[in-house]
Parts: C-alpha cells; structure tokens; sequence
C-alpha cells in the first residue's frame, strides 16, 4: 500500500461484473448450451425410442424379415447407393458449374449466375418431388429403354426396364439437381480465393487457362471440393419427400437401376410408413432414423473437420 | 522479313475471335434438323426442344475439340474443350430450374382461383375446395418456429462472437455445423419422440411438434448467419462504447445488434424461407386434416407442402382436381419462398448500415 492519498484507489485486476451483463452473457450462455442440449436430446430420444425395436419379433416387422437387422441393413444399402450414384452425376457437373462461375463467365454476370443456381437450392422438396414424377420420370423413360436394349450387358443397366421411369437412377438424377447447388456453392468459394499470383505466374508461365485452373486452382481447392462433395453427401442421405414421391419402392439390395425393384432408402421409408404405423413398428422406424442420423452425423463432422482444418471456407 | 516469322511455328495459327460461338450456333441448327427429320419421321411424339439444346452442346464440344486440335494444336484444343465443358455444365444445370418453373407455372394456374385462397378441405369430394387451412397451417407452424429459433439462436451468436472462449465455444460451433446436417425426417422423429413422451399419448400430431421439428432446422441457419453478421461489426464501435463507459451487455444490445440489424433480419428472412418448404418432419408430427385449425397446441395442422403431397399421393376417384390442386400449393409455396428471397435481398440493400468509406 501506498501511503500517498493522492494516488487514486488501484484498479482492481478484474473487471467490474454489473449485475446487467451477468444477467445478459448468462442468458447468451444459455442459449449456447441449449443447442448443445437440444442435440443431446435427439440422440437420446432417438435412442431411448430405438431400444424396443430391437428386440421386435418377427411378426411385427413387415413380411418376409425376421430380425431389425434384416430389416434395416437392404435401407441402408438403399439410402448409400442413391446418395452415390446422384453424387457421380452432381460432382463433375457442380465442379464444372463452379469453375464456370468463378474462372469462366464474364465477370459483370458472375455473380448474377451465382444467384440463378442458388435458386435451385430455393425451391422445396415437394416440388423437386412432383416435378420429378411428372416430367423427369416420363422423359428418362426412353432413355432407360435404349440403355436396356443396347447397353444391356453393362451389369446396372440390366433386368427388366421400367416402364414408369419411377427408378432409382431417376431419384440420382433429382437428389443429384438437389444438391448440385450446395456443392457449387462451396467450390465456388474456395476457387474464388485461389491467390492471385499464383494464377498469375501460371500465365507468365504460357500456360492455357485451363492448364492454370489444373496446377493452381484445383491444387490450392482441394480440400474444399472434398468437404463440399461431403456436405453433399450429407444432404443426398437425408433427403426424404422427393425419394418418397418419385421412387417405386422395395426393401431390397439390387444394383440395378433401371428396374422396378428399387432399394429405397431410411428416409422415404419413414415418411411412407409412419403415417400408418402403431405401437411397435414406431419405434423400428425410429431406430432406421436413429442409423440414419448416425451416418449424416459422422458424415458432416467429417466435412466439417476438413474445413476447419484448413481456412477456407469458413463463411459458410 | 518479319512475316516470314508468322508461319514458323513461333507463333502457331488460331481460330477466329468469334469462332466457338458460330460453331455453337452452327451445332445447335444441326441438332435442330436432326430433330425436325426425327418428328417427321415419327420418331417422337412432340418436338424435343430439350434434346436439341443438349445434344447439340455436346455436339459442339467435340466440333470445337476437333477443329482447334487440327489449327491451334492439342494444348489449345484441350483448353477449348474444357471452356465448352464447363459451359455445358451450367446450361445442364439451367434445364431441370426452367423445366420445373416452367411446369409448376402452368399446372398451378389451373386452381390458382380465389376459391383456393378462401375454402378449406372440409366435405370436399372431387373438384372445388382450397388450401386456405394449409396456408394458414403453413403460416403459423412456420411462425411458432421463429418464436422458438430466433432468440435461441441469435442468442447463441451473441454468445459466440462476444463472450465465447475455450472449449464450451469450440463445441457449440462444431456442433451448430453438424446440425445444419441433421436430416429433416430426423428432426420430425424427434419432435415426435419428445412430445409423445411429454404428453404420454403415442398417437401425439399438433403444429406445435411442426414448430419444434422445424426450429431445429432453423436454429443453426440463424446462428451461423447471425454469427457472421456480427463478426462484421467492426471493433472500433465496440472499443468506443467501452471507452465511454458503457456496460459490455448495453454496448452489445445498443451498439453492436443495431448496426448488424440488417444482416441478421436477412439471414432470419433465409432461414425461414428454407424451413417453409419442409415436408417431411411435418407429415409425422403434424398430421393431416382437411379443416380449418387455428390451435397451433392441439390437432393435427397441416402446411402447404403437406397438403401439395398428400393432394398428389392420395386423390380421390377423379384425380384431376386433387392433383390439380397439389400444383397449386406448389405455386404458391415457390412464390412465398422467392417473395421471402427478394425480401432479404431488399433488406440487405437498402438497409445495411451506413459505413464511411474508408
């Protein structure tokens, strides 16, 4: 202490708490950790509801499966197979689509274009759903019909065609629309951000446009596009309503594609089952959704790690 | 003598400025004819105006390949062929967006009527009837969800902008990621779990499971945006308000939330144009009726997009009218949902703060 009465009284090392910003950084604390509860609890709901599922008996299961593992293994199978095959038409398409944008339009439309694309993110999966069977599913039909016919001997393309095109392709083709947007998006961000003088240096190099995009763009985005195509991914999976509409379902595990033995997957299952079910057959769809989300959640961490792990893409 | 260098292979010969878009043009009249042979030979039924876009791009990605490979040489020509490839994809991804617009349009004006907008479904067999239960089913599920998301989740930006440290923050963050990837049936399952068990009834349908189901959707669209809206507010306001005394909460509820208002109303605008759409977790929680109810905490409630699929899946005896009016639903969905994106584009605009040029 010092003895000088003119020194003002010290400043305490900890700031002044006023009961205002208690009250208020408790009540925003609060709401943080209600996310982190609300999370919890949809685990464990789903989990707690999942439990006497299974140990259901066979008569409580939908004919022809036994064990809850019978049951949910062909919807997995189901929900993984369409989410990759809309994947192998979304990827290449969104890429391009992404590099078009950022490296190829003219700049004064970019970004206009941008939006156009954005849009097909705006419209509701009851739409994509009616659109997919009323327009898309007669369209493809006759291409189904030449594939089967004259590229029959490929294994997927094989069976007996359908001849309502409500298959499993025609779904890729719709979850692929769904999530081509989110993928673009993504790309298009972390192409944007490609240092400049690197693109530079690759011209002064005499390279084409192309060859610049291939060793300094495409390089430099590579763990964006990854994460992009995950998040993809984790959208293909969840997606129910327009899987629901458009697919001629069965529980099976078929390759097959053009077909009317479809897999169908966890989500169109519920949505198509629940309405109608009681007493038991609620809880097994609760643990097809409870697998379900398990996948999407290891799924998205896994993008997310990615992402955070290197610095783009932070914005979004 | 310097022209003598032209023609050396100093400098190799190329196409044209405007030759990629002729051939294009040239492509697209090809197909065109093509066509025109297949509809008059019966091939198609109709005239296949999409085939004649595609095709005819494709046709003409491997026109220019092949021409500048024979001028300009294989890197040149690979380095066109890509330039036609990624066009290619972006008109690719604009057919499915026309087609649908295209078809929602004209099948939706057929019941677009003010029946549609003034009648419920009750004791409607056949044709007549509207959606006005479902619109209104839509409005108040989607604005229960509001009330329940927007606090939480602007809350929750709060926190992790101004007060978040350590690892409590970090895991919020992850967290509020990987929700934004929770599967929308996965939502609705939950909401049913959850208050079937609170009211002890297993056959548990109100708008308030909608409500819940849907702010679980909505919560990390508000967080994230909100987040990134306050990131924005620069420091120097904050450091200012500090300076002149001014409590940490009163800096942050005068200073900080006014001057990132803009921002947060047009992700919240987003965010609830991206719930509205949502079918799934509504059909298990929030049921079906074909009356009017108004009690968001008792009976089912149904929404637009509910009622556009249950139209479509389930017609009665003479599909038409019930299939014509799921296309109107779909209508009227897609303009909320576009009326919802101008309204945040208009909000970002025009309100943003005003900040000096620097």
């Amino acid at each position: 202490m010092t003895s000088s009465p003119a020194v003002a009284p010290p400043v305490s090392a900890k700031p002044v708490r006023r009961p205002g910003d208690l009250i208020f950084s408790g009540t925003a604390l609060a709401a943080g950790l209600l996310i982190l509860v609300a999370l919890a609890a949809v685990a464990v709901f789903l989990v707690g509801e999942s439990i006497p599922a299974l140990g259901v008996k066979k008569a409580d299961l939908p004919v022809g499966f036994s064990t809850f593992l019978e049951y949910a293994g062909p919807l997995v199978f189901g929900t993984v197979w369409a989410a990759l095959l809309a994947l192998v038409i979304a990827v290449p398409l969104s890429l391009g689509i992404a590099l078009f944008i950022s490296h190829y339009a003219p700049r004064r439309v970019a970004r206009g274009l941008g939006y156009v694309i954005d849009l097909l993110a705006a419209v509701p999966s009851v739409v994509y759903g009616l659109w997919g069977i009323t327009v898309l599913a007669p369209f493809v039909q006759p291409f189904y019909t030449f594939l089967n016919t004259y590229l029959g001997w490929v294994p997927f393309f094989s069976g007996s065609v359908s001849a309502t095109g409500r298959t499993v392709l025609t779904v890729a083709v719709v979850l692929a629309v769904m999530v081509l947007p989110i993928i673009t998006a993504l790309c298009r961000e972390v192409f944007l951000q490609t240092p400049r003088l690197q693109e530079e240096a690759a011209y002064a190099l005499g390279a084409t446009r192309w060859e610049m995009i291939r060793i300094s763009v495409l390089p430099f985005g590579r763990a964006g596009i990854v994460s992009a195509v995950m998040l993809g991914l984790g959208r293909a999976l969840g997606e129910t309503l327009a899987v629901a509409m458009v697919l001629s379902p069965a529980v099976v595990v078929s390759f097959f594609v053009l077909t009317t033995q479809n897999p169908t997957t966890i989500a169109a299952n519920i949505a198509l089952q629940f309405p109608d079910s009681y007493g038991i057959s609620v809880n097994v769809l609760i643990a097809t959704g409870l697998v379900l989300f398990v996948i999407t959640f290891v799924v998205n961490a896994l993008a997310r790690g990615i992402v955070s792990r290197t610095s783009v893409g932070r914005n979004n | 003598m310097a022209t003598a260098a032209v023609g050396s292979g100093l400098r190799r010969s190329s196409l044209p400025k405007y030759s990629s878009l002729g051939l294009l043009a040239v492509s697209w009249v090809v197909m065109a004819g093509l066509f025109l042979i297949f509809l008059l030979a019966g091939m198609t039924a109709a005239y296949n105006l999409v085939g004649v876009v595609f095709f005819g791009t494709v046709l003409w990605a491997a026109a220019v390949w092949l021409i500048s490979f024979l001028v300009e040489g294989s890197r040149k020509a690979k380095d066109r062929l890509v330039t036609a490839l990624v066009t290619t994809a972006f008109v690719i991804a604009l057919l499915p967006l026309v087609s649908l617009v295209e078809t929602v349009l004209v099948r939706g004006v057929a019941r677009f009527d003010v029946a549609f907008f003034s009648e419920s479904m009750r004791n409607i067999v056949g044709a007549g009837g509207g959606g006005l239960h479902a619109i209104v089913g839509t409005l108040e599920i989607t604005l229960g969800a509001a009330v329940i998301s927007v606090p939480v989740g602007l809350l929750a930006a709060v926190y992790l902008v101004e007060y978040g440290r350590g690892a409590v923050a970090r895991a919020i963050t992850f967290l509020v990621d990987v929700m934004t990837g929770i599967p929308s049936i996965v939502a609705g399952l939950f909401a049913f779990a959850l208050l079937s068990l609170v009211t002890g009834n297993p056959g548990y349908r109100s708008g308030f499971g909608g409500s819940v189901a849907l702010s679980l959707l909505m919560i990390p669209i508000v967080v994230r945006s909100s987040e990134e809206m306050l990131k924005l507010v620069p420091n120097e306001l904050r450091e200012a308000a500090f300076a002149l005394g001014v409590p940490r909460w009163l800096t942050i509820v005068k200073v900080v939330l006014p001057t990132a208002l803009a921002g947060i109303v047009t992700g919240i605008t987003l965010a609830i144009a991206r719930v509205i759409g949502e079918t799934a977790p509504l059909l298990l929680v929030a049921g079906y009726t074909t009356s009017m109810n108004y009690n968001l905490f008792s009976g089912p409630m149904v929404t637009l997009p509910v009622f556009s699929y249950t139209q479509y899946a389930q017609p009665g005896v003479d599909p038409v009218p019930s299939i014509d009016r799921a296309w109107t639903s779909a209508l009227v969905l897609i303009l909320i949902v576009l009326l919802l994106n101008l309204a945040a584009r208009i909000i970002a605009r025009f309100f943003a703060p005003k900040m000096a040029s620097r």
